[in-house]
This record gives structure tokens, C-alpha cells and sequence, in this order.
């Protein structure tokens, strides 16, 4: 996969520890404009650690991480918050508890980062805002409490909120894994559109059906090491590390 | 035995006046200790700012361990020592307060330290500095939990409050001894007078119970 273009994340030798523990051991990858990667793996292999890590919610000890040119963390250095503030506004979070604020209509759920970080007046953000509910589906949820929205309407407003920033790319931890199984289909629409649409994304799922059918590059990780890399194709037909086709017997023969 | 009440009705202004004495200096020590509480409590979310963390925690320890009346007496009789002489109004308040910041410290500290890690996380990742997130995501939510504890910290503030009628002010208790100081009917007295706390706990008791039910019904409580 060459670009012509710098890779919007970036990172080169990620090392992080919890106590003796060592989550992820030197990990370095790419993703370049308009890439959907997904990381997949089984539970405990560092994926969910390495995407907290694109932006600073982990600090990795060791190695660096670049985001759209701008170094985020380098040798267990995070750079100032003034800066981080501004590179987070870039990068969009989606996480696996939604993590919806509670005491906000789902719009001041959307409009709340535009107003107060990016001084869009208040018409301008509510507009933006009604116009992604539109998008995800929830265009009648706008005045809503997230407390009385399901599982499935409450990540695709997750996902409304991280998009209303404009963010320059997407990082979704296991978007779906808390979702009742007949409310993954209508997040994952969303995300196909998103993928359709050019964003870029990096994406730690379970979903093989969905890495396989939007992915364009599948990373599987193993004991915080990307084990094996490549076009979906590859990695589900014909994986070339033991250990990834063990992995995937597990979990396709599962469901 | 013979009780005669002909005190209390006949003193029931100063009563009244007592009373609402009593609701001034509590309603102005719980601002001030909602005031504080809210500093102090902050100060004590993060234990690796040790200078921050370590004065709040030391100002817990030493007025949650000392009595409330040594505290007043300390502010009322000790500091003219130094010719600071405040009014004794001033100085109920200020003792009430900062007592009372104590305890509401632990309300706001437990409050904010109840509310979900993925609030922070969220707001943080959306690009919202630590105080902004504090200002817009977590506080909000944590303030709807302070209200239960508050309103017991509330009704408890109004119990100790006796305590000022020591420092010359006139608030309910004070009244109250002064009707007895004449008509030496203290049993009567005493009664109507707290007769007229448990009015008062059990009105702000009342009150609270509504907000919160309201709140609840708006989702805002779980």
C-alpha cells in the first residue's frame, strides 16, 4: 500500500507496560488517508491498549506516535496539553461503553465539543449536529436523554459526537462488544458509510464479517505484537502465522 | 408536676426572631462550607499533587478532629489575642463553615469520584482540557449525587448552629435561655424550642426529598 501522501497515525517501536507486564512489545504500523485498518486478536493482545495509545489515553513507555505530522508521544513523552488538546480534537474516539455525557440532550451531546472547543456559534453546531443525527439514523432523538436510547442508538450518537469535531481520523475500541447481538448491524451501517465516505479510520472489532467486507488492511495482534498484517483476503483466507489461523478457528467456528 | 407554657407564648417573637436567626448563620455557613467543600474535595481527588492533596487532607483531619465548640471559641475568644476582633455574627458563620467544609469535602470528593471514568475519557478525547472537563462533563453529573448527602450535612448544620448562641448570637438558643433566665421554666422552653429545630430539620428535609424526586424524574439520578 503506498501513498503518496504521510500517514495520518503513525507509530514506530510502541512499548507499554502495565507493572511487569508487558502489553505491547515494540509495535510500529501505518495508516494512511482514507485507510480503514482493523486490528484484530484475541482478548488481552494489546489491541484495545494500542488504540488508547493514538491519542494519549495510554501513554506508551517507549517508542513513538505520529498523528497528521504532529509528533503525539515520543520516549513516554506526551507533548504539552495545549497541544494534545488540539491533536485529540483531530482524532475521533469511539468507545466500547459509549460513554455518552448522561445530563445532555443527545444534540448537547453533539454540539457541546464544536461550541465550547471549536467556537461554532450555537445555530451553526445544532445545524451540524441535526444534520449527522440525520446521517446515523436519529434525527428524531435530537432532544432525547441518552438514558432512554438502546445500546445501538446510543454509539451511533458516540459516533455523531466524534464526527461533529471534524476529526481527521476515526478510532473506534470494540465499537460493538456491548451491544445486545441484533443492534451491531445498525452500528456497523454506520460505519460502512463512514468507510464509503473516505475517513480513516482504525478499528478494533470482532467483527470478522465486518473487517473483512471494509478493511483494507487487517492487523492481528498476539501477546502486544502485530503478529501478521494484510489485505483481508489474505489474512482470511490464507493467514500465513500459525497462530492467526488458531485465532480465527476459534472465533469464526464460534458463530 | 405542673407544666406552664405561659413563656413560650409570651416570648414567641423572640422565639421567631431566634429562629430565624438560626436559618441566617446556617444558610450563610453552608454556602460557605458548599464553598470550600467544593475547593477542598477537588484538591483531595488527585493524591500525586502532594503539596494540594496534603494541605486539604491535613484541614480534614484537623477540624473533623477537633470539637465544633473549641473551633468557635478558638475563632471568637482566641483571635482578639492578636487584635483581630470579628463580629460574632462573622464569627459563627466562619466557624460553621469551614467545619461544615470539611465534611462537605468528602461529599463533593466521593460525588465526583462516583461518576463513571468514561465521562472524563470522553471529554478529554473530544479535546477538552482537564478544567474543562471537570467544569462541563463532571461536575454537572456529580452535583445531582451531592444532593442526598447534602441535605443530611444540611440538617446537621442546623443542629450545630446551637452552638453559636455561645458567641453572643442571638439565634434560636440563645433566645431560648434568655426566656428562661427570667421565667425559669426551662423544661417548657427547651421543648418549644426544640420543637421548633425539628421544624426546621424536618422542612429542609421535606424540601430536599421533592429535588430529588424531581431530579429523578428527570432522569438525572439513577
Amino acid at each position: 500500500m503506498t501513498s503518496p501522501q504521510q500517514p495520518i497515525v503513525l507509530a514506530r517501536d510502541v512499548v507499554k507496560r502495565f507493572g511487569d507486564h508487558t502489553v505491547l512489545d515494540r509495535v510500529s504500523f501505518a495508516v494512511d488517508p482514507s485507510q480503514v485498518v482493523v486490528i484484530i486478536g484475541p482478548s488481552g493482545s494489546g489491541k484495545s491498549t494500542l488504540l488508547r495509545c493514538c491519542n494519549a489515553l495510554e501513554v506508551p513507555e517507549a517508542g513513538s506516535i505520529t498523528i497528521c505530522d504532529t509528533v503525539l508521544v515520543k520516549d513516554g513523552v506526551v507533548i504539552p496539553d495545549r497541544a494534545l488538546n488540539a491533536l485529540r480534537m483531530q482524532v475521533g474516539m469511539v468507545f466500547q461503553s459509549f460513554n455518552l455525557f448522561p445530563h445532555l440532550s443527545v444534540l448537547d451531546n453533539i454540539t457541546v465539543g464544536p461550541r465550547t472547543l471549536r467556537k461554532v456559534p450555537r445555530a451553526e453546531a445544532e445545524a451540524a449536529a441535526r444534520a449527522l443525527l440525520e446521517k446515523v439514523g436519529l434525527a428524531e432523538k435530537a432532544d432525547a436523554y441518552p438514558g432512554t436510547l438502546s445500546g445501538g442508538q446510543k454509539q451511533r450518537v458516540a459516533i455523531a459526537r466524534a464526527l461533529a469535531m471534524k476529526p481527521r481520523v476515526m478510532l473506534f475500541d470494540e465499537p460493538t462488544s456491548a451491544l445486545d447481538p441484533e443492534l451491531v448491524g445498525e452500528v456497523l451501517q454506520v460505519m460502512k458509510t463512514l468507510a464509503r465516505e473516505g475517513m480513516t479510520m482504525l478499528i478494533v472489532t470482532h467483527e470478522m464479517g465486518f473487517a473483512r467486507e471494509v478493511a483494507d488492511v487487517v492487523m492481528v495482534m498476539d501477546g502486544g505484537r502485530i503478529i501478521e498484517q494484510g489485505p483481508p483476503e489474505q489474512i482470511f483466507g490464507a493467514p500465513s502465522n500459525p497462530r492467526t489461523r488458531s485465532f480465527l478457528d476459534a472465533v469464526i467456528s464460534r458463530t | 408536676m405542673d407544666l406552664d407554657f405561659t413563656p413560650v407564648w409570651e416570648g414567641w417573637r423572640e422565639l421567631g426572631h431566634g429562629a430565624l436567626v438560626t436559618i441566617e448563620v446556617t444558610s450563610a455557613s453552608l454556602l460557605l462550607g458548599c464553598a470550600i467543600g467544593l475547593l477542598i474535595g477537588i484538591a483531595r481527588l488527585e493524591p500525586k499533587r502532594r503539596l494540594i492533596y496534603g494541605a486539604a487532607s491535613a484541614y480534614v483531619t484537623c477540624i473533623r478532629g477537633t470539637p465544633l465548640l473549641v473551633q468557635l471559641f478558638l475563632l471568637f475568644f482566641g483571635l482578639p489575642q492578636f487584635n483581630i476582633l470579628l463580629p460574632a455574627f462573622f464569627c459563627g458563620v466562619l466557624g460553621l463553615g469551614l467545619y461544615s467544609g470539611a465534611y462537605v469535602s468528602e461529599i463533593v470528593r466521593g460525588a465526583i469520584q462516583s461518576i463513571d471514568r468514561g465521562q472524563m475519557e470522553a471529554a478529554r478525547s473530544l479535546g477538552m482540557s482537564y478544567v474543562q472537563a471537570m467544569r462541563i462533563i463532571i461536575i454537572p453529573q456529580a452535583v445531582v449525587r451531592m444532593i442526598p448527602p447534602l441535605g443530611n450535612e444540611f440538617i446537621a448544620l442546623i443542629k450545630n448552629s446551637a452552638l453559636v448562641s455561645l458567641l453572643t448570637i442571638t439565634d434560636l438558643m440563645h433566645e431560648g435561655q434568655k426566656i428562661i433566665s427570667v421565667s425559669y421554666r426551662s423544661l417548657e422552653v427547651y421543648l418549644a424550642v426544640a420543637a421548633i429545630y425539628l421544624l426546621l430539620t424536618s422542612t429542609t428535609n421535606f424540601i430536599l426529598r421533592r429535588i430529588e424526586t424531581r431530579l429523578r424524574a428527570g432522569g438525572l439520578v439513577q
